[in-house]
């Protein structure tokens, strides 16, 4: 299965009378898939899904320069048309209320003053690689590139926590951030964690991105870190911490962002998806970053094979690859370990015959899963981790 | 009247960490759809909240009456779309006839 855009065509503005240069478009490999290459402030040309509220995805010839992701390729996802609201660094303040001791309300001189974290972490859409979903399921058709590693840094959210001292038969966690609906309707965006998973010392309030403040499409000045997690927790723009001893019942935790209840959070292709719980935490992926699907490589000859793998945090233990869509499997080396949460890159060399190799790649993660051969659904498009297939020519 | 040409200037100071002044100037909003009855309808009522490139990029494999009757149904029940029965109806028979989907 191709999952590598192919760029169509960049007109140049030079021809004379042109006023402006026609955008650059790719072709995300599934129906209805061109899309522009879009700049926005802070990034480079980003693959446009959506201009408002905006949704800009990550090309994947970038996942193949380096573990890390750099901050004006990493993707854009908002929910609600006020976006992105632009902080003010003077006045911001974080308000931390609720079942608390003592409420606070934190500037971001007051952050910086707290005990500094660092975390490389993926942050990966729930509805990374949608588009190839079948059949379809409704909702923003991204291709592969809802998905980034970056090294975070800040305040572990526990240090805020235990300065406003969480009171007992507190339950869950809320956050909010300063992106609002443009008119009333839509509910705020807000998402909760329960109290242990937030006090973990390992969720993280972020100032910073990469070493440079978080570009403003990804949150300025603060966001949530949630390692391992899907980003629809990890909030952005967050303004509003607010301890509850009930469980948040908003449309973002109780109707949007579930999964099927059962082991793979899947169901039979087209059917409803019946019990559903939270989405949580990443299943294990792997991709090829250096080839792309149709690519021509040299018979015979070594072909260089790598990529990135990454899950929910128990880590990589090995990554694999076949040459024969499948059917036999040969273990990659792994590049350096980066922590749990980030990416691990993996290299192989292959040798292919001449004629058409489907060359695939499987992750198994230290906790013992493994991707499917065959592709599980569900009716949101979350959650997507089959085995990664490019078909390659060799002659 | 549909081109949303937002100019926001955002004002980053304090330490060297938060950097220098970012000017925010998004791109501007192109995306329009086909010219057809309810069409008008049809982009004044969605780009109230989002801009049409969230209806032009949906899957086209679709039964399309189904799919547009749900996502209608999904922006008035979810998102607080304040949309009458009527435009509804409307907006769906546009959108099933012009936005992709199969007919079903």
């Amino acid at each position: 299965m191709d999952r590598r855009q192919l760029t169509l065509g960049i007109a140049a503005a030079a021809g004379a009378g042109l006023a402006r240069a026609a955008p650059a478009t790719v072709v995300l490999p599934f129906g209805n898939g061109e899309r522009p290459l879009v700049r926005y402030p802070q990034k480079r040309a980003l693959i446009r899904l959506t201009t408002r509220p905006p949704q800009l995805e990550t090309p994947f010839s970038v996942f193949d320069e380096g573990e890390v992701t750099p901050n004006d390729a990493f993707f854009v996802r908002y929910h609600l048309a006020g976006a992105p609201p632009l902080a003010d660094p003077q006045t911001f303040r974080l308000e931390v209320k609720g079942q608390v001791e003592r409420p606070l309300s934190l500037s971001l001189a007051d952050l910086g003053a707290l005990p500094r974290v660092e975390i490389l972490a993926v942050n990966q859409c729930s509805g990374n690689s949608r588009g190839f979903f079948d059949p379809r399921v409704a909702g923003g058709q991204a291709g592969n590139g809802m998905m980034g590693n970056a090294r975070w840094s800040g305040v572990a959210l526990r240090t805020v926590l235990d300065l406003a001292g969480v009171r007992a038969g507190a339950v869950q966690v809320a956050f909010a951030g300063m992106d609002k609906p443009v008119m009333p309707g839509p509910q705020p965006f807000a998402k909760a964690l329960d109290v242990d998973h937030a006090r973990d010392g390992e969720v993280m309030l972020a100032v910073a991105m990469n070493g440079a403040p978080l570009p403003v499409l990804n949150g300025y000045p603060l966001r949530l870190i949630v390692p391992g997690w899907y980003g629809t927790y990890w909030v952005k723009h967050l303004n509003e911490i607010t301890v509850l001893d009930a469980p948040l019942r908003n449309f973002w935790m109780a109707s949007a962002y579930r999964v099927p209840d059962n082991a793979c959070a899947c169901v039979a292709q087209g059917a409803p998806a019946g019990k559903t719980r939270p989405i949580s935490g990443y299943d294990v992926r792997s991709f090829i970053t250096n080839l792309s699907d149709g690519q021509r490589v040299r018979a015979g000859m070594p072909t260089p094979v790598r990529g990135v793998a990454f899950d929910g945090g128990s880590g990589i233990a090995r990554v694999e690859v076949s040459a024969d869509g499948g059917q036999h499997w040969r273990e990659t080396r792994l590049g350096p370990d980066l922590g749990r949460y980030a990416f691990r890159r993996w290299s192989a060399q292959v040798r292919l015959a001449r004629g058409k190799a489907k060359l695939a790649v499987r992750a198994v993660s230290r906790s013992g899963e493994t991707q499917p051969a065959v592709a599980r659904w569900n009716p949101a498009g979350y959650m997507r981790n089959v085995i990664e297939t490019l078909t390659i020519e060799a002659s | 009247m549909l081109r949303f040409s937002l100019a926001l200037a955002l004002i980053v100071a304090a330490s060297p960490a938060l950097a220098a002044p970012v000017a925010y100037v998004p791109p501007p909003e192109r995306q329009r759809l086909a010219v057809a009855p309810g069409s008008r309808l049809t982009e004044i009522q969605c780009s109230a909240c989002h801009s049409l490139d969230y209806i032009t990029t949906q899957p086209r494999s679709l039964p399309a009456t189904a799919f547009w009757t749900a996502e209608v149904g999904k922006m008035r029940k979810a998102y607080g779309a304040r949309i009458s029965d009527q435009d509804s109806a409307a907006i769906i028979a546009y959108l099933a006839a012009n936005c992709g989907g199969r007919s079903d």
